[in-house]
């Protein structure tokens, strides 16, 4: 007899890919249905959770605008410019992909925390970046540094020069020649590059706790608050939770498809 | 022309920009890598050793290390015929199919291990029917590994497709003609040059879970010799100010990674020479 190898493979990976991803969003969706939508809502609704969630936005729009900014100007530097340490820096910008985000939180507590490099002189002006407001800003600005340089560093070297080169020629400026050809050329890597960063920042959980300390109506984010809820044993504060951010994050998704499928018409 | 092609690539202020970026990564990633760097190096190679060997610490590496090879094998081989599936067959629902493929990286790491918990944990359905039957999945060790993977599918699949997409289907359709079988089309025909792309992919899910914490935290239950893997063991030596044990243990960690990634670096640079030719 022929074994069906084709249909086996078929039914495999479907099956995989649904017991992995689709069953266990499935299983949180229950368990808040279960839980009481009302209650997981009036949990939701309580100031420590929305100022939670306000804090987890407002860190997402300061990712998204400065190392959006960041991301244009270094993928133009990166990709049209040629100077010594090019190559240093590409490898560098990449870092934040790999280092564990328990060791981000460690790694800017040696500079900002008890003890660290930058201790007295902060001390003495009077700022706290530690287990306040900047911490959490720094460390989501590190975690999402790459996402907008990629992108729209991918479209560059796709798009060429030519553009550019014909703008110049005729009379344009540097920055007419930015505002008028770069830009438009760009737009779809950056807006693809701001929708990564947002869901990174979005979910950002292990620097953040460490470097915010997740102090309930002051650094807690929507992730850490979370977290603390498992701790406490509050379950549908944290499951209600978990579920916005997933829905939240599948809409963000959902964006990101949605930019990609047009590419073909163009 | 040259002068045109000079104010494209330097702009006139190219300078400013270049330094302004140069400034930006320096203080944002730079400084505190080198922060972490030294305090792991001042505690001297004795010291590193000591601390990386100390009971707990070994284990905690010895289970990351484990674990992250069982997902990275799992997710090789479902990651291949996953893109197999998403490139050499449309099928109604594949766009869908596409996007579950990207979702973990989307979710939050701590919602994905939340939503294994939920699914899986000693208080579920699924979790105490697999619990009476003696196969712990939450608070042991088959959850690490199941995070890993969800955290990881899209790797493998986004770094074989682009390869599978440019390989002319006309081979495998030869193949067929001429009497081979599925299994010898894949082996013999798709495999040897899907096999970089695929390494590729594998080493770079093995490095994430290196680096993984927001999905372990919750799923592993952080037993110390059992469940503690790297990372949540780092987290603990900061929570309780042992920085430079920290700092040790992540110095590990980090020449691991960054080992694998220039092994990962290598091989793109060798496979773009190799299609240029």
């Amino acid at each position: 007899m022929r074994i069906p190898w084709r249909l086996l493979l078929f039914v495999s990976v479907i099956g995989y890919l649904a017991a992995l991803v689709l069953v266990p969003i499935g299983a949180i969706v229950i368990r808040v249905v279960d839980a009481g939508v009302g209650t997981v809502l009036g949990e939701l609704a309580r100031p420590d959770a929305v100022h939670a969630m306000a804090l987890t936005a407002i860190l997402a729009t300061i990712a998204v605008v400065i190392n959006g900014l960041f991301g244009i100007v270094a993928a133009l530097v990166l990709v049209r410019q040629r100077f010594w340490g090019r190559r240093l820096l590409d490898t560098l910008v990449d870092l934040p992909l790999t280092v564990s985000p328990v060791m981000t939180g460690l790694a800017f507590l040696l500079i900002f925390g008890r003890a660290g490099w930058l201790e007295w002189p902060l001390e003495t002006v009077g700022w706290k970046v530690t287990f306040a407001f900047p911490g959490l800003v720094i460390a989501t600005l590190f975690v999402t540094l790459p996402f907008t340089l990629r992108e729209v560093a991918g479209v560059l070297v796709e798009v060429g020069t030519t553009d550019e080169e014909a703008a110049v020629t005729l009379g344009a400026s540097a920055w007419q020649t930015f505002w008028n050809v770069t830009l438009p050329n760009i737009k779809h890597g950056l807006a693809c590059g701001v929708t990564l960063t947002l869901a990174r920042a979005l979910g950002e959980f292990g620097a953040v706790l460490i470097l915010g300390g997740a102090i309930s109506g002051k650094t807690q984010t929507a992730t850490t608050f979370i977290y603390a809820a498992t701790e406490e044993r509050k379950e549908g504060a944290a499951f209600g939770m978990a579920l916005v951010l997933a829905l939240v994050s599948m809409a963000v998704l959902g964006l990101l498809e949605w930019l990609k499928a047009p590419r073909k018409e163009e | 022309m040259n002068n045109v092609r000079r104010a494209v690539r330097h702009g006139s202020g190219g300078q400013v920009l270049r330094a302004a970026v140069a400034f930006y990564v320096g203080l944002l990633v730079v400084l505190p890598l080198v922060a972490l760097v030294v305090k792991g190096v001042g505690v001297g190679p004795a010291g590193i050793f000591r601390a990386v060997m100390a009971p707990t610490a070994r284990s905690a590496l010895w289970l990351t290390l484990w674990t992250a090879g069982v997902m990275s094998a799992v997710n090789a081989v479902m990651g291949t015929f996953t893109a197999w599936l998403l490139v050499r067959h449309t099928f109604w629902g594949r766009r869908f199919l596409s996007s579950l493929v990207d979702l973990p990286l989307a979710i939050p790491t701590l919602v994905a291990g939340m939503m294994i918990v939920v699914l899986l944990g000693p208080q579920s359905k699924l979790g105490g029917f697999f619990a009476e039957h003696g196969f712990d999945i939450v608070f042991a060790t088959p959850g690490i590994v199941l995070a890993l993977l969800f955290i990881n599918l899209p790797m493998v699949v986004r770094a074989v497709e682009p390869v599978m997409r440019e390989l002319d289907p006309a081979e495998e359709e030869a193949a067929r003609t001429l009497g081979a079988g599925d299994i010898r089309i894949f082996f013999q025909i798709l495999l040897p040059p899907l096999l970089p792309a695929i390494v590729t992919g594998t080493l770079q899910s093995f490095a994430r879970a290196l680096a993984e914490f927001g999905s372990i935290v919750v799923v592993s239950g952080n037993i110390p010799l059992r469940t503690l893997t790297s990372p949540v063991y780092i987290f603990g030596e900061v929570e309780s100010g042992a920085a430079e044990t920290a700092a040790a243990v992540s110095l590990v960690l980090l020449a691991l990674a960054a080992t694998l990634l220039l092994a990962v670096r290598g091989l793109q640079q060798f496979l773009a020479a190799h299609r240029r030719t």
